[in-house]
């Protein structure tokens, strides 16, 4: 009975059940994963094209991304989205502190992420690589430093060096800030997300009777790692071999 | 209450050590040259990472078909946008392109006639 | 339910919407849909007197055939102005925003949308894209058109591009917020015993428009922020000099803005199917292959945007498959226009006002979707590109089908929307006058668009006066008979005789409820046995005046 009125008490006026408010809160996220599926779309649309119209423009700017900290990044949002799973699987066994302390660890994860992304972007600003008019890239004087730094340049890469137009490079970068920058938004949104909701959690808003909004921003988390999957390999890995 | 289905803790690490794992490989496999296989490949490994995470992290296997239907309906209409858009610019080049047009000098219409 | 409830059922019936609370704040910050929905209904109105405005202002300056009343650069400002308003402020929310938020909680029996609060803020989204693409108006305008084609729009025009930009961008966001709404409202909210087809046809072809909303409106969005970006941050993203291709702006924009169309017209044709079924007094002809056929009017309208770019500079080949393609939506459309038909034939029909307009929604939707046939054909579409005939053919299918729609829902549902009836003999000789009007503007212009008549000029060859005169002369007249309109539905809101709950003895859910309804709709969740269209059964009673006898209701 107890726990019956429990449950009730967050069933909001216009819902017959705490279920179907439920359904509605998960069919309401996935339909908004929808909505964002798409609005990368026409990003990923425009990369692809240019990519396949200047496929050396993107080997040579794939190799003025660093794999390393790319890398990293990857790591660290796949951390994130495990301690983001924790976090709701503690939610739904009633460990509200568990809970809160892997909320906490997925911010801090989502801080170091956007950390590293400006570490990253200042580098790109100190080497004139952002598109516009002082963008400067010389791609003899890239491979001399390739070479000198000892890396190996196989035939690919030189020749791609040594017949790319940079303006292409240009096209490449310009996708690179609009996508990765789309995707930091998408995690400082969803930081703000997870500050909510460590407030609500810490307040005991949630129990298993009713875990709706932890549920539902953890699709959405998960939903930016997965957009991270997939630019880590199409901006970082282009044309390495 | 509803049939809330609880993961064990395990099948998460699980996941988790298979996403690390499939990051590893997919720089690997950047390394080394497989011909016209290589986007494929980088793009295979990719989105066997996001069903993981779709599946697991984000409870699909365990959801309403309703869900899956939406989630299908997403990557069906972002796969017809970007191939319905790269065929434009794969047939651009498929008309040929009349001699007039690429010798202009040769065949102006004032040194021919 | 709770016994606060039981006690207002058992002293009195409960204060309808409109009554509930008549302070400024009880507006501004409700959660009601039907608030809402009457929010949007006022910010629509304003809209489309603006883009009137705007259009009075373009038809006046093509009176002559010299540039003497617009200047050419003001020329392109107002019908830019007019496009924006019209298509993103106006037409994309005027049906789903404003009766879809009104009617699909009633007509599933619901209390609410799914998300009030994710509803109201989607209001203040829409004012926010608004506000941002008049400021843009006021600061100087725009001249890019609607379509805000790269590169002029992306590195060329001198006028407020990023704003007008923003604003549709912002308004996208609100349109997908409602969309979201109506697909969960829809999936999750029905009363118990209203299965999928039991449905009112209407709600069908408001779930199909929210997928096309779900799935385009994020694409757009996406291309506007790729003008954003390169006009304000200066990345070359479909910059020629850098091998960045325009055109693939064009297919961008269009992946949602051909669905769009469907947007405006989809919600059109599920009122279509609710008036014409109610005043033919007969169940809709095929109510599986209408139903079926919004759907897959949403998802054939996915693949064939191209149709817009055959002399962009798009591959020949895509262009044929894109031609080819789109035929196919005529096929679903022409399956719900013989339905409609079938459904009139041998039915006792009425000739009231919402009646009216669908059979103007009727006669110039066909003539916009046949015209659609000859810009479908590649061949004869690369003569008939950028003339009139293409602006013809638009305006046929936008407001010949899309506002004619609107017109037909406002009227037929402004009893339960409003508790008051609009004056019959006025709405009456309104439509008559507004359908006149509409073709006097429109018919000229299909003629000199053929005679090769380029859209977007302000000044043009004298052997097109004649035409231009008598759509100048149309546009007054269809001006003429929305204002009769606007002033009688002004009028009723004071002076209109009291609406009983079913005024015309139709037989959905929502006539079921008080007109007014009250502010959860209904006094208990009501449990339907029966479609929307059982004309031939008795319509069932208020529920309010049941409530004694709950076990009486709907068998």
């Amino acid at each position: 009975m107890s726990s019956a009125s429990q449950a009730n008490e967050h069933v909001a006026h216009h819902f017959e059940s705490a279920e179907q408010q439920r359904q509605s809160a998960q069919l309401g996220m996935w339909a908004f994963l929808v909505t964002e599926v798409m609005f990368f779309s026409g990003l990923f649309a425009a990369y692809i094209i240019y990519r396949s119209l200047y496929p050396e423009a993107w080997t040579v700017g794939s190799h003025m991304l660093s794999i390393g900290l790319g890398g990293f990044n990857t790591i660290i949002l796949l951390c994130s989205s495990l301690t983001m799973a924790l976090a709701v699987h503690a939610a739904q066994t009633d460990k509200r502190g568990a809970s809160a302390r892997w909320i906490i660890l997925t911010i801090v994860l989502g801080l170091a992420f956007l950390g590293v992304k400006m570490v990253e972007y200042s580098a790109k600003i100190e080497h004139h690589l952002v598109p516009g008019a002082h963008f400067h890239l010389d791609p003899a004087q890239e491979l001399a430093n390739l070479q000198a730094a000892g890396v190996q340049v196989g035939d690919h890469l030189r020749h791609a060096m040594e017949t790319v137009n940079t303006a292409h490079v240009q096209l490449f970068f310009s996708l690179y800030f609009a996508i990765t920058g789309l995707h930091a938004l998408h995690m400082i949104i969803g930081i703000g997300v997870m500050i909510w909701l460590l407030k609500t959690t810490i307040e005991g808003r949630y129990s298993s009777a009713y875990i709706n909004p932890v549920e539902v921003s953890g699709l959405y988390w998960h939903f930016v790692d997965i957009v991270w999957i997939f630019l880590f390999p199409l901006l970082y890995l282009v044309g390495r071999h | 209450m509803s049939e809330k289905h609880v993961i064990p803790v395990g099948t998460y690490v699980g996941i988790f050590t298979a996403l690390i794992a499939l990051t590893g490989l997919t720089v690997w496999v950047a390394f080394h040259d497989f011909g016209s296989m290589n986007t494929v490949i980088a793009v295979g490994i990719a989105c066997i990472k996001a069903l993981l995470v779709a599946l697991f992290f984000m409870h699909l296997k365990y959801s309403a078909r309703i869900l899956w239907l939406y989630a299908g309906t997403a990557i069906a209409f972002f796969i017809l946008l970007i191939t319905i858009t790269l065929s434009d610019y794969r047939s651009r080049e498929w008309f040929p392109t009349p001699k007039a047009w690429s010798q202009p000098t040769a065949t102006a219409p004032g040194a021919s006639h | 339910m709770s016994e606060a409830s039981t006690n207002a059922t058992a002293t009195a019936a409960p204060k309808s919407y409109l009554d509930d609370g008549s302070t400024i704040r009880s507006w501004l910050l409700t959660i009601d849909h039907k608030r809402i929905a009457i929010l949007y209904l006022i910010s629509i109105t304003i809209f489309f007197a603006l883009g009137a405005f705007a259009a009075a202002a373009f038809r006046l300056e093509l009176l002559t055939p010299q540039g003497d009343f617009l200047s050419a650069e003001t020329y392109n400002k107002f019908f830019t102005m007019h496009g924006i308003v019209m298509i993103f402020f106006f037409l994309l929310p005027s049906i789903p925003a404003v009766m879809g938020n009104f009617l699909i909680p009633i007509m599933i029996g619901a209390k609410d949308m799914a998300f009030p609060r994710l509803n109201l803020l989607s209001w203040y989204v829409f004012m926010a894209g608004a506000g941002l693409a008049i400021s843009a108006i006021i600061a100087g305008g725009v001249d890019t058109g609607w379509t805000f084609y790269t590169p002029y729009s992306s590195m060329y025009a001198n006028s407020h591009v990023i704003l007008a930009v923003t604003g549709a961008f912002i308004a996208g966001f609100s349109s997908i917020m409602t969309g979201l709404n109506i697909i969960v409202t829809v999936q999750k909210m029905r009363a118990p015993g209203l299965t999928w087809f039991r449905l009112p046809l209407f709600v069908w072809s408001m779930y199909a428009t929210s997928l096309v909303v779900l799935l385009g409106t994020p694409v757009v969005a996406i291309s506007l922020a790729m003008i954003f970006v390169e006009r304000f941050l200066g990345f070359g993203i479909f910059d020629p000099a850098l091998g960045g291709d325009p055109v693939l702006f064009q297919h961008i924009f269009w992946f949602y803005s051909h669905p769009a169309v469907y947007i405006m017209i989809l919600p059109s044709m599920g009122v279509i199917s609710e008036v014409i079924a109610c005043f033919s007094r007969r169940r809709v002809y095929g109510y599986t292959f209408v139903a079926f056929s919004s759907l897959a009017i949403a998802v054939i309208g996915f693949f064939v945007w191209g149709h817009h770019m055959f002399v962009s500079g798009q591959s020949a080949y895509a262009g044929v498959i894109f031609s080819f393609l789109t035929f196919f939506v005529a096929i679903p459309t022409a399956i719900k226009i013989i339905n409609w038909i079938m459904t009139m034939h041998k039915g006792s029909i009425s000739f009231d006002a919402p009646m009216l307009y669908a059979f103007g929604f009727l006669g110039l939707f066909l003539v916009g979707g046949l015209t659609g046939l000859f810009l479908s054909t590649m061949a004869t579409d690369v003569h008939l590109h950028d003339t009139y005939f293409v602006v013809s053919h638009f305006h046929y299918v936008m407001v010949g089908g899309g506002v004619m729609g609107f017109f037909a829902a406002l009227h037929y549902w402004w009893p339960k929307m409003m508790g008051r009836m609009y004056p019959e003999g006025w709405a009456k000789f309104a439509a008559i006058v507004i359908f006149i009007g509409f073709n006097l503007t429109f018919l000229p212009q299909f003629q000199m668009g053929y005679h090769g008549m380029p859209r977007r000029y302000h000044a043009y060859a004298p052997e097109f006066q004649i035409m231009h005169v008598m759509s100048t002369a149309g546009a007054s007249v269809m001006g003429a008979g929305y204002l009769t309109m606007f002033s009688y539905l002004i009028w009723s809101l004071f002076k209109g005789k009291k609406a009983s709950a079913n005024p015309w003895d139709s037989r959905g859910l929502e006539w079921e409820t008080a007109c007014p309804p009250p502010t959860h709709n209904f006094l208990e969740t009501p449990v339907v046995t029966q479609d929307a269209y059982s004309f031939d059964l008795p319509s069932v009673t208020c529920v309010l005046e049941k409530k004694d006898k709950p076990e009486e209701h709907r068998v």
